[in-house]
């Protein structure tokens, strides 16, 4: 019996031991870690267009992301990180457009349409409601109900 | 005014941007860099590690910096047309710029394809191409004598990319 629970735990030891194989290799520091990975998730990879630099397995992603651990260690703060990849590769890598004179149109679109769309459906009910609500009888119309109605 | 007019009209428009839309090319990202110096950088040449470049050394001229790799497909479809043009004696100098490259390879694919660069720099782990915005290779950049870039041409460049697009400014730039 002993030397049964011996085994099964040393198989545990090992199963364990495969597992931690698998985990993905701990960073240097956790903190830039987590910094790099919040502001890359929010950049695209000019690789592949439609995946963020935090998930992009490119080697030009790869690279960035170490280029981005190194200015989070020199001190920077995210948004002069941010700055740093827009100056060379442009507004296209942010995922959130900047409000700028070009953007207001594609900032307040959808508000425009909501707007327009109410504004549409209020002039619709109104113009229904004139038509539902009946007009009196004029006096001719009247004489010809009572008559059809004898 | 038929009914119908309004919900047509905005269907035309609809399709209108769609067409746009889908014509343009999502791999041409504009760069910001047009316009604007070309960031320094000193880096070893390719055929001798013992000496550098910088492209202030390129102050007062014209100049093409073209990004290549050994390991780039489309780079084989763009060379031909580089050596042309150089062998012809039309382009202005050509600095190449050796991205991500192992230097043996390098400076075989030259040796095999031709070499029709002033100098190639080597950048090894792509540092200079980050600073360049590079992204996909080849790309090349158009820098004036003042050593602010002009133009850029992303991906290979055709011969129709150099009779209309490069060798025009290259002749306004050089005046």
């Amino acid at each position: 019996m002993k030397w049964l629970i011996a085994v099964m735990a040393a198989l545990v030891l090992l199963a364990q031991a495969a597992l931690a194989k698998e985990a993905a290799p701990l960073a240097e520091d956790p903190a830039v870690e987590q910094r790099m990975v919040k502001i890359t998730e929010e950049l695209r990879c000019l690789v592949c267009q439609n995946e963020s630099l935090a998930g992009s397995q490119a080697d030009l992603a790869k690279d960035l992301r170490q280029e981005v651990r190194e200015l989070i260690k020199s001190g920077k703060s995210d948004d002069e990180v941010r700055e740093f990849l827009v100056s060379r590769y442009g507004d296209f890598v942010l995922y959130r457009p900047r409000v700028k004179p070009v953007t207001y149109l594609l900032w307040s679109g959808p508000f425009l349409l909501l707007i327009a769309g109410i504004l549409a459906l209020m002039r619709y009910l109104r113009r229904r409601n004139r038509q539902l609500t009946e007009a009196p009888l004029t006096e001719e119309e009247r004489r010809r109900a009572e008559a059809l109605l004898k | 005014m038929n009914k119908f007019t309004w919900p047509l009209v905005i269907f035309i428009l609809l399709v209108g941007l769609l067409a746009v839309g889908l014509n343009l090319n999502p791999r041409e990202v504009p760069s910001p860099l047009i316009g604007k110096p070309a960031p320094a950088f000193e880096v070893a040449q390719l055929a001798d590690p013992a000496r550098k470049f910088s492209p202030k050394e390129m102050l007062g001229k014209v100049w093409l910096l073209n990004v290549w790799a050994s390991w780039c497909v489309s780079c084989r479809e763009e060379h031909p047309v580089i050596v042309e043009y150089a062998m012809k004696g039309l382009l202005p100098p050509v600095v190449g710029l050796n991205y991500k490259d192992k230097r043996e390879d390098g400076l075989r694919w030259l040796a095999r394809f031709g070499d029709p660069y002033l100098l190639s720099a080597f950048d090894a782990d792509g540092r200079v191409g980050i600073d360049y915005g590079v992204y996909g290779v080849p790309e090349t950049y158009l820098i004036d004598k003042a050593g602010v870039i002009r133009f850029k041409q992303i991906g290979p460049i055709t011969p129709e990319v150099m009779e209309k697009k490069i060798l025009p400014l290259v002749k306004e730039l050089d005046k």
